[in-house]
């Protein structure tokens, strides 16, 4: 009881002095307005946060981190656009730590340039049809009902393609992100429907305005495609689909329509718009328009870093892949010659960013620093030369690596610690 | 005794079951969850044209009219008279016709392996702001104009459910087919990165 009585009246006292410090607003000095003296050391040396309604609902981050999302390519089309319409956007690699890119900061692309449709979840629904032998019609509440599963999967754009110009992580890297995404099998949903023996692939489409569409072969869909509703421990962001998305784990980004309203079950290849874009002349560069190769890239330090001097630095980054999960990475910091075995930070998981990190003393000298992956498939990342030798073409500074360009990037480090693109 | 009982119990509907109605039995909903939708309803929402075009709604349209729809729904601000000039993608080569079609622009009305997926993109993209609005006539004409003016088809052929999905496309078979997709496997049989 006594002590209650105590506390409660350091509370009071604390009340008055914090009354005193705003009525005299001279910051500091308020704080000597207490009635006893001050343990040395215990002074507030940062002002304070005044809480709001707004901030005690919904956290906001510091205002000291300023880590933006910014329009990619660099120079190319701006998002949003005049119209408001958004296109590519990619995500701060550069400030990223762990494996999971927060919500707000995920990459953003659509197919051309799109308003982001702002839909009723109470009015959506997801229609299955086609070659089942029950279409199916849910809405988003009773999607929820049926068995779910978590799991961690990157998205990743095709134009997520480095070269010597660009700067930064986020400009050559930055078209990739990492989220733990909740929902559905598709294959428990097919099941449900019973799928027919004659379907081989299926059209996922989107309820924006141009009902973006893709084809994907049925054998993914019954193996680990995700009607995903839930993106890091909450609903899906509209700029990632709400209410609901397919996840087509490893594929390229735009097989993992937003908004989905509409899966089809066909007896062939559907080429949509979409699929148009992917079109070859060949069917080996065709083919590697689907799934990611392995790839991994240094964050830090990265383009336009500072090292502040010679000494020890955590060299880390992401590494990821299409095919599975990560094996192993390996960080070169002589500019290639010899690989050192880097370690993972967490349990690489299937189509999943995997953050790796390799202990390195800086000399002080100029070195370039490169990582490279390969996945629990055999896929291993490759330089440029290498793939351009493998495709017997003569290898030239802008090289286009075919398929979703994997191959390794480099960091150039400078005397004076500067971090620049080593392709240029 | 007990557990023989036991097990002629649970094995007669078993064996009931497969023999009566094992398909039915295997293809039946495990949760029940959710709603049949009507045929009529998926046939309005089924906006996906294949290349058989067994998809396509009735309805008929010739380059003639096209070009008239091409002018009333402001196809012209955007993607210019004729397809040239315009600020959106060009829809028709400035290409002689001698050149192959891969070394032309990339034009869905002139690199598109089929005609109906210049039928599916208009009917569901366009025109921006008024996706959804067109007339099946009018996709159909507004599909005829685009083709005849990259000389796909002539100007009086008349493209419906029927004649749109046998047009003859000036790719050919000249482009890259999708491989069997494999799990747990490369993206590409041979290639090691």
């Amino acid at each position: 009881m006594d002590s209650k009585r105590n506390s409660r009246r350091e509370l009071l006292k604390a009340g008055a002095a914090l009354a005193g410090g705003i009525t005299l607003g001279t910051g500091g000095k308020a704080q000597a307005q207490h009635d006893h003296p001050m343990t040395p050391g215990s002074e507030n040396a940062s002002p304070m946060i005044h809480g709001s309604k707004e901030q005690i609902e919904y956290g906001q981050r510091s205002k000291y981190v300023t880590s933006v999302r910014v329009q990619h390519p660099i120079g190319g089309r701006p998002s949003p656009d005049v119209f408001g319409k958004v296109f590519h956007v990619a995500t701060p690699l550069q400030d990223s730590v762990g494996v999971i890119t927060p919500s707000s900061l995920h990459y953003i692309a659509t197919t051309r340039g799109s308003f982001l449709p702002d839909i009723d979840p109470k009015q959506h629904t997801l229609t299955i049809h086609g070659l089942v032998d029950r279409p199916l019609t849910l809405t988003m509440d009773e999607l929820k009902r049926f068995p779910s599963v978590t799991r961690l999967h990157f998205i990743e754009c095709a134009g997520n393609r480095h070269n010597g110009k660009q700067k930064t992580v986020q400009d050559t890297h930055g078209m990739t992100s990492c989220s733990e995404w909740t929902g559905v099998l598709l294959s428990t949903l097919l099941k449900e429907c019973g799928l027919k023996g004659s379907a081989k692939w299926f059209v996922a489409e989107g309820a924006e305005e141009v009902k973006g569409a893709s084809s994907i072969p049925i054998e993914k869909a019954m193996d680990d495609c995700i009607i995903a509703y839930g993106q890091n421990g909450e609903p899906l962001r509209p700029q990632q689909g709400f209410p609901v998305r397919i996840m087509v784990p490893g594929f390229e980004g735009i097989y993992h329509t937003k908004f989905l309203r509409r899966i089809k079950l066909v007896d062939r290849f559907y080429m949509n718009y979409n699929e148009f874009g992917h079109l070859r002349p060949e069917d080996k560069e065709l083919a590697l328009g689907e799934q990611i190769g392995p790839k991994s890239v240094i964050t830090y330090p990265s383009g336009t870093q500072r090292l502040p001097g010679p000494g020890f630095y955590e060299i880390s980054g992401l590494a990821w892949s299409g095919g599975g999960a990560v094996k192993t990475v390996e960080v070169s910091t002589d500019g290639g010659k010899k690989w050192n075995r880097a370690e993972f930070k967490n349990t690489p998981q299937r189509m999943a960013h995997v953050r790796f990190a390799y202990p390195w003393k800086w000399d002080g000298t100029e070195t370039a620093i490169l990582s490279r992956c390969t996945d629990e498939i055999g896929q291993r990342q490759a330089m440029r030369e290498e793939i351009a030798n493998w495709w017997k073409v003569p290898f030239e500074r802008d090289y286009r690596v075919p398929g979703l360009d994997n191959s390794v990037m480099p960091w150039k480090i400078a005397r004076d610690g500067s971090v620049t693109n080593g392709l240029a | 005794m007990g557990s023989l009982n036991l097990l002629r119990v649970v094995t007669i509907p078993l064996l009931l079951g497969s023999l009566l109605g094992s398909t039915a039995f295997a293809q039946s909903p495990t949760y029940g969850v959710g709603r049949t939708p009507t045929a009529e309803e998926i046939r309005r929402m089924d906006i996906s044209i294949g290349p058989t075009g067994e998809e396509l709604p009735p309805g008929r349209g010739s380059a003639k009219e096209g070009a008239q729809v091409y002018a009333q729904k402001g196809c012209v601000g955007c993607h210019g008279a004729a397809g040239i000039g315009g600020l959106a993608p060009i829809l028709q080569s400035k290409q002689g016709a001698d050149v192959p079609v891969w070394k032309k622009e990339r034009i869905l009305p002139l690199r598109a392996p089929h005609a109906t997926i210049v039928w599916d993109f208009i009917n569901r993209g366009m025109p921006l702001g008024l996706e959804g609005t067109l007339t099946p006539n009018e996709v159909y004409s507004l599909t005829a104009y685009l083709l005849f003016i990259n000389k796909v088809i002539p100007e009086d052929q008349v493209l419906d459910k029927q004649s749109l999905p046998k047009v003859k496309m000036p790719i050919g078979d000249e482009y890259g087919k999708p491989h069997q997709f494999k799990l747990n496997a490369p993206r590409l049989e041979g290639y090691p990165y």
